[in-house]
């Protein structure tokens, strides 16, 4: 999604004479495709596999399209949560702002036959698998405009065509479910595979592993990905789980600990998770991630950790900041520019907040809409069912 | 020949033969009347059949399943699972999300109370939070209610908690038209949809028709059949009850009491329309099912005739189900646990005003 825009707004610029091109007063963003070799944080650590080198391919382009992604996602959770506060969005929000690197990093390495499922931390990862702002806001206010017409709300966010299958709100049923989507990519003899996210709350539940073997039985191609913010709600890791080695947890499955906060160690750690479940069945990915709010938006995110924990992973492992010294780094931007990308980001979320505000809510019919598929002529029936009721199509 | 043909699984015999179903069918309409008995299994078993046959889309999961279906069709799609119900129908409902039309045989329903988020949750739910974007295609089929001395865990009637949530479509055949043509259109409804059997009906065989035996056969979802008009008195019934209520109508029949005998076979959508029609004929009502009473299926009939035909009840609605206390295993005990007959038949004639009152409780 931003890419057309950089090229854009830089085509003229590279008609410029090189001299001009050469000066660091107006030297452009650059958009080169040439390829760049990132080292990750840290190496990975392996489970039963080979790691993959800690030597990312990447470019400048495909960097900067990282910085604005993952910054688009910051500022629309940010503003996500002023909305909540406003009372414009109402029951659950649960935000995902410090975990963009895993959504993002995935992206980069999949295309959109690939499947993603996650349960309802889910806002960004929909924006990532093509959903608007728009959509998105508009969704949270429980507007027509959303893209479950406002039906579904906060957990609830689909985008079938381009692989994304929500959106849950039950802690752990994703994971079964997303072995039953890889199941069909190989039922279709798709050369694909399935991404199902879940919490380190949640791997603890038991259907996870009821799927994980049945999936290692029958050879699917998916790919868990424990999105470790190291709180199951409020509870801690350390207080829930009896081996917090989730990359480890499957076993006979092999597994892979990521940082989490590394968008190119995501990238890297995603490629060749799907390279792998192709030829040998199921993998787990651990990303250790963290995320800065609360739970949700009722949970405050501080009576079970310090205020110094979370300015301190700010500090010294934020995802984007990361993106932004490797961008300046490698003089790929300046840092004005990359200001304006956030500047511009900032007016892109707020034009779509006011956008999503003019959406109106569903019509009264809608109630009855969408039950089924096929209805027969049944009938349906709201609180009172002499004053209301409706014939299902 | 045909006793022998219908006394072994039909998948089986008629595939290792080469013939289809409705070949045999054409046959016998030569030699001998329309009607051909089938049992409920064998219907079930070519249901299955013809709907794999007939969709690539379609597949079957389940617990050491049907060995015929198996050898024809093969291990990618006939699929043998652990004994893992929360973990294969997770699987299922997300194959069915992609597009993939599963059926999932749970061994009884007791054991899909280990699946039953995903079959509220994950299944019947999705197309309406999406507003319409994720349909689930599937079919979850398997024995519901009280076989024979298997105890309390193994006997339960789930109809009425499936019956009671929005986005399913709930099932239940008595014969083997009723399997046959129930089990297709479920395959093929792009709904999901609870399929609930009989354990103890899988042997019964039912004289079906040629119409019945052929490949493009399958029964309307949410409609009720009359399976034996009357003028006195409406019994409501669905799956094995169907079979007491058409005998407790003989017997009151020979007491000079007609009754109309309702097969539901379509727990939701519920045919309302047919049931209210049939008590503003006779004017009472006697619903009978084999499950827990309190919350039952039989109350929401109840409810809805007094809401919609309230002037034509000349007798309170009476309501046969299952004695209110877990299935217990001595078989006295369990008979007393479960509707007879002549429960049936007590209930008709207090709706007649022809019995004396009740007995004092025990």
């Amino acid at each position: 999604m931003a890419l057309s825009h950089l090229s854009s707004t830089r085509s003229n610029r590279l008609l410029r004479p090189l001299a001009a091109a050469a000066s660091s007063l107006c030297r452009p963003i650059s958009t080169s495709t040439e390829p760049l070799v990132i080292e990750t944080s840290i190496p990975f650590t392996p489970h039963k596999c080979e790691p993959p080198s800690r030597s990312v391919e990447t470019n400048p382009q495909e960097l900067l399209t990282f910085f604005r992604d993952m910054a688009t996602m910051r500022r629309m959770e940010i503003a996500a949560d002023s909305l909540y506060k406003a009372k414009l969005i109402r029951g659950f929000c649960h935000l995902y702002d410090g975990q963009e690197a895993v959504c993002v990093g995935m992206e980069a390495s999949i295309n959109k036959k690939d499947c993603i499922i996650t349960a309802y931390r889910d806002h960004c990862t929909f924006l990532g698998r093509g959903g608007t702002l728009l959509e998105i806001f508009s969704e949270l206010m429980g507007r027509q405009g959303g893209c479950s017409k406002g039906k579904g709300g906060s957990m609830h966010f689909y985008k079938k065509e381009s692989g994304f299958y929500g959106g849950h709100g039950i802690v752990g049923a994703q994971v079964p479910l997303g072995c039953g989507l890889a199941f069909a990519q190989k039922y279709n003899k798709d050369e694909n595979v399935t991404f199902a996210l879940y919490g380190d709350g949640a791997a603890n539940q038991g259907q996870l592993f009821e799927a994980l073997n049945i999936s290692a039985l029958w050879d699917l191609p998916i790919i868990l990905v424990c999105e470790n913010n190291h709180y199951g709600m409020g509870t801690a890791e350390w207080r829930a789980a009896k081996s917090p080695s989730y990359y480890k947890r499957g076993d006979y499955v092999p597994g892979l600990k990521v940082d989490g906060m590394d968008v190119l160690a995501v990238k890297q750690a995603c490629k060749f998770a799907k390279e792998h479940v192709l030829k040998n069945g199921p993998i787990i990915l651990e990303m250790d991630t963290y995320r800065y709010h609360g739970h949700s938006m009722s949970d405050p995110g501080s009576t079970y950790r310090t205020r110094d924990e979370i300015s301190g992973v700010r500090q010294e492992r934020d995802p984007i900041e990361r993106v932004r010294k490797l961008v300046l780094g490698h003089d790929l931007a300046t840092e004005k520019e990359l200001k304006d990308i956030e500047k511009e980001i900032r007016k892109e979320v707020d034009e779509a907040i006011a956008k999503a505000k003019e959406s109106p809510m569903p019509e009264p019919s809608e109630l009855f809409t969408n039950v089924y598929v096929k209805g027969f002529g049944t009938e349906s029936f709201g609180a009172d069912r002499k004053e209301l009721r409706a014939t299902l199509p | 020949m045909f006793r022998i043909l219908t006394q072994r699984v039909l998948g089986q015999s008629l595939l290792q033969q080469g013939i289809r179903p409705g070949a045999v069918a054409s046959a016998s309409r030569c030699f001998a009347s329309a009607a051909k008995d089938l049992t409920v299994r064998e219907a079930l078993n070519s249901a299955l059949n013809e709907e794999m046959s007939a969709d690539p889309r379609v597949l079957l999961m389940g617990e050491e399943i049907t060995k015929g279906l198996l050898d024809k069709y093969g291990p990618d799609r006939v699929l043998d699972t652990p004994i893992t119900e929360a973990g294969f129908t997770g699987i299922a409902v997300g194959a069915a999300y992609h597009g993939l039309r599963p059926v999932v045989e749970f061994m009884t329903f007791n054991f899909a109370m280990q699946a039953i988020d995903h079959i509220i949750n994950s299944a019947a739910k999705t197309y309406y939070m999406s507003a319409g974007q994720i349909s689930v295609p599937i079919v979850f089929r398997g024995p519901n209610g009280a076989a024979a001395g298997v105890g309390a865990q193994h006997s339960q009637c789930y109809a009425s908690w499936y019956a009671s949530c929005p986005g399913l479509k709930v099932l239940a055949p008595y014969s083997s038209e009723d399997a046959r043509g129930l089990l297709k259109a479920a395959i093929r409804d792009p709904d999901p949809v609870v399929f609930l059997e009989n354990e103890l009906l899988y042997g019964e065989a039912f004289p079906v028709s040629a119409e019945v035996l052929d490949s493009n056969f399958a029964l309307p979802i949410g409609k009720a059949k009359i399976e034996r008009e009357g003028k006195d008195v409406t019994i409501t019934a669905f799956s094995k009850m169907v079979g007491f209520a058409l005998k407790a109508a003989e017997i009151l029949d020979k007491e000079g009491i007609s009754a109309e005998v309702i097969n539901l076979r379509s727990i939701r959508p519920l045919d309302r329309a047919a049931i209210n029609a049939s008590v503003r004929k006779t004017n009472r009502l006697v619903t009978v099912e084999e499950g827990f009473p309190q919350h039952g299926v039989g109350a929401e009939i109840c409810t809805s005739v007094v809401e919609e035909s309230f002037g034509y009840l000349d007798a309170p609605v009476e309501r046969i189900a299952g004695a209110d206390v877990p299935m217990p295993y001595a078989a006295n005990l369990e008979r007393l646990a479960l509707p007879q007959v002549e429960d049936i038949v007590r209930a008709a004639k207090r709706a007649c005003y022809r019995s004396v009152p009740m007995a004092a409780a025990v």
